[in-house]
């Protein structure tokens, strides 16, 4: 069994950590060593986030070396391009495509790449990349934080996991009255990624 | 066995359930705030647990409890550690009833710490055990392990852990919880024992001593210091979260891998030494065990190789390897792709309604010179503030402001501190003020909690850690009663007052307390109507702009006249404080009619 890494990026109070825990669930679940390295303090005001994800038969470290990972799950652009210099050219890349500007553009000097300057970045980093418009998917379903479950179901279609084990890890850690609205979002994610995969 | 992934900081809080741990204490910091967190939230029933106001009265209570026969924990970050050490000092000599360990959770690479410093030492100077864990399952077992050392030995044991072992998570297999004692005896009267007076305590001094050799032998053919023998031509000594690191960046390597990292085993070093070639050390920050292994008349390679600074993670390991010469070509290692435009950073910023943005915006514009502290409103020294000019360690700023005073510093000069930070060691600090009739403002900036590292409970606050009801320690009387004369108490959320408040304080001849009070955004669950800019009247002066405030932000449209961006607010972001609505000087400000804010982001 080879190893799997994974960097999960986003923005503090995304939901990114949420998302690396349920992915290095599904991978225990999936019958994998699981190892998984966060940053976290004041980072989580507003900062940003990377969370390293890894699978394997036996992991020793739970921070992967650049040029080591398999796979990028990136719940906004800006963030997914600091990401890059972790991939390797077979690398595949799950984006949302929702931008959050940071402080220093909002209010300040600093300018935030274009969409076709993230798209060519990300492009000339790894081998297949998926874009998503988790956030506008999640508001379509009527909450704005099931973008991140958008994002899971979607990333999952991309893993040779079954859906049950993931549905079950994503469930798992929701408070029963929202099930349904996370099931739903789980489910809208596996659809998103076959369009993004034929257009 | 149940099969569980941990949080290096929930396997301790984990191992403390299985070590028949009753009673935990500590002060919140990261990367340690989540063991009690866990405990206090997963174990309720079978331990204790509370924060107490600083860590070293964390420790004297974990002193009482564990002379009192119970299983005792206590937690500290790295610096919290210095705080701690008077108490662990004496309890070497005490020894104890019930084991007793003293978790300290390491900071290299400075995420959220003032310095760099090794916790180790703290060891080496105390003369106890010390057990460093590489992942979560080896953080569980350690507080099993430690704490049947600390009954074995009749000693404190120090576990210390990294951030990266703290905050990773990998897979536990949990174990039973043995059988505690439900009551205790009678308090144990044995004066020359537990009563460090020199006469005393003097007499204790060699007892300590050969604790620590019965200690180093036993640490010879303890279960978790073993060598796993591979190449002969390269051996490494490693322990800690940077073992597993090097396991990967060197696989062809034999490997000493030190679960107990004081005292050491010489003859396993010496034996190990003897059977490879060339034998280096890796460890992070300092040469502890370098040093102690050199000592020992062994040829040793570390910090020559390996910097004192910053973490050891598989990258760096890689690189150093390769200009070493100790790995040829980085084996199975693919080229990473540079990123090619540079990309704005996204640093942390003040919440959106952070009650602290008021002060900072007229410390700002008032220009005088702030002594600052340890809490979120540290990010008051970024900009757009840059309001702070100092800042050390928890409590520092209100003796520096009275050092500030004294020196004779020609303009009116603050200090800030949060309500935690205060209670912790700001108030001996407050009273050497008003005794030796200092001049100064020492603003108490009260957010209702210990809010940067979790949103822990504190005397402020009207609930314990465990839910419990608690009282409510007020500012107001509590400075009085401390004898400061000149205090006032204003709303954070009213940029009026805080001004007029600063002004009044600053006039006073005298130590003077200004209290700025105002619930933190993250606890403020009332919901209220969020704001927009009416684009007709901005006029794009950029004053609410200087808040800060990560729902404000520059629009596309412009100021005809000045070409300026006028200001728009992100409905998603605003939580309706009304800061910026009071400082926008043609009322372009307003409540939005069309969106309330939730309060339950
Ligand atoms: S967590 Fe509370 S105190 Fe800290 S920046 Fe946010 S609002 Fe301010
Ligand atoms: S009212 Fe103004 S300052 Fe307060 S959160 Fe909303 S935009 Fe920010």
């Amino acid at each position: 069994m080879k190893n799997i890494s994974f960097l999960v990026a986003g923005v503090g109070g995304q939901g990114t950590l949420l998302a690396s825990d349920i992915l290095a669930e599904v991978g225990m679940e999936a019958g994998y060593d699981v190892k998984k390295s966060d940053v976290l303090g004041l980072a989580v005001r507003g900062g940003s986030v990377l969370s390293h994800v890894r699978w394997g038969e036996k992991v020793a470290s739970p921070v992967v070396r650049k040029g080591d990972m398999d796979y990028l799950l990136a719940f906004e652009p800006l963030e997914a391009m600091r990401g890059v210099e972790f991939l390797h050219p077979k690398s595949i890349v799950l984006c949302n495509t929702k931008a959050m500007p940071p402080i220093t553009v909002s209010g300040g000097s600093e300018v935030y790449p274009t969409h076709e300057q993230v798209i060519r970045v990300l492009q000339s980093a790894a081998a297949t990349v998926h874009f998503v418009d988790a956030s506008a998917e999640a508001e379509r379903l009527g909450n704005l934080k099931v973008a991140n479950v958008v994002m899971l179901g979607a990333f999952s279609t991309l893993l040779d996991v079954p859906r049950k084990t993931w549905e079950g890890v994503v469930l798992s850690r929701i408070p029963q009255k929202y099930v349904a609205l996370n099931q739903n979002a789980f489910h809208t994610g596996c659809t998103v990624v076959k369009r993004s995969q034929l257009s | 066995m149940n099969k569980v992934l941990l949080s290096g900081n929930e396997a301790i809080a984990r191992g403390a359930y299985e070590a028949g741990v009753q009673i935990a204490t500590g002060y919140p910091g990261t990367p340690s705030s989540e063991i009690l967190a866990t405990i206090a939230k997963k174990y309720k029933d079978e331990i204790y647990a509370e924060w107490s106001t600083n860590e070293k009265v964390a420790m004297d209570v974990a002193a009482g409890a564990a002379y009192s026969g119970r299983r005792t924990m206590v937690t500290a970050k790295q610096v919290g550690m210095n705080v701690l050490s008077d108490a662990l000092l004496y309890t070497v000599y005490t020894g104890i009833e019930a084991g007793l360990v003293v978790i300290t959770a390491d900071d290299p690479g400075m995420f959220s710490s003032q310095n760099e410093q090794d916790n180790r030492w703290y060891a080496k100077l105390a003369k106890i055990p010390l057990l460093e864990p590489a992942d979560s399952q080896e953080a569980k077992d350690f507080v099993v392990l430690g704490i049947g050392l600390s009954e074995e030995f009749d000693t404190p044991v120090l576990i210390r852990t990294t951030m990266r072992v703290s905050h990773s998570k990998s897979i536990v297999l949990e174990g039973e919880r043995p059988s505690v004692p439900q009551e205790v005896g009678p308090f144990v009267r044995n004066q020359e024992k537990y009563v460090c007076t020199a006469m005393w305590a003097k007499k204790r001094h060699p007892v300590v001593e050969q604790r620590l050799v019965n200690l180093a032998r036993y640490a010879e053919d303890a279960p978790f210091n073993h060598v796993e023998w591979a190449e002969h031509s390269l051996g490494i000594i490693a322990s800690g979260v940077t073992y597993m690191y090097a396991r990967e960046v060197f696989p062809q390597a034999s490997f000493l891998k030190l679960g107990m990292t004081f005292p050491l085993p010489e003859e396993l070093i010496r034996s190990f030494a003897d059977g490879v070639e060339k034998l280096i050390v890796i460890e992070e920050l300092d040469p502890f065990l370098e040093e102690q292994i050199r000592a020992m008349g062994i040829n040793v390679i570390g910090k020559e190789i390996f910097p004192p600074y910053d973490e050891l993670l598989p990258d760096t390991l890689t690189q150093l390897g390769l200009e070493s010469g100790l790995i040829d070509e980085a084996k199975g290692m693919t080229h990473s792709v540079t990123v090619p435009t540079e990309l704005p950073a996204r640093t942390p910023v003040l919440c959106a309604g952070c009650p602290h943005r008021s002060t900072y915006y007229w410390l700002n514009k008032m220009k005088m010179p702030v002594a600052g502290d340890i809490g979120c409103y540290n990010l008051g020294c970024l900009p757009p503030f840059n309001a702070q000019h100092t800042m050390g360690c928890m409590g520092a700023s209100v003796g520096v402001l009275h050092g500030m005073s004294i020196a004779g510093v020609p303009e009116h000069a603050v200090a800030t501190i949060g309500d935690s930070t205060f209670f912790h060691s700001g108030m001996p600090a407050l009273l050497n003020m008003v005794h030796n009739q200092s001049r100064g403002v020492v603003i108490i900036m009260d957010n209702g909690s210990t809010a940067m590292t979790g949103h822990q409970d504190n005397p402020g606050t009207d609930w314990t850690l465990q839910g419990k009801d608690a009282p409510h320690v007020e500012f107001e009387p509590l400075v009085r009663a401390m004898g400061v004369e000149k205090v006032l108490t204003v709303n954070a959320f009213d940029i009026g007052e805080v001004e007029s408040g600063l002004n009044e304080c600053l006039a006073y001849d005298g130590p003077s307390v200004l209290i700025t009070e105002g619930l933190c955004a993250q606890l403020d669950r009332t919901p209220k109507p969020s704001y927009m800019v009416n684009p007709d009247k901005c006029i794009a002066c950029g004053a609410c702009l200087k808040l800060g405030c990560p729902a404000i932000v520059k629009a596309d449209k412009v100021d005809e006249k000045t070409g300026n961006p006028k200001a728009e607010i992100d409905p998603g972001l605003c939580v309706g404080c009304d800061i910026c609505r009071q400082v926008c000087p043609v009322e372009a400000i307003q409540i939005s009619k069309d969106r309330e804010t939730q309060g339950d982001r």
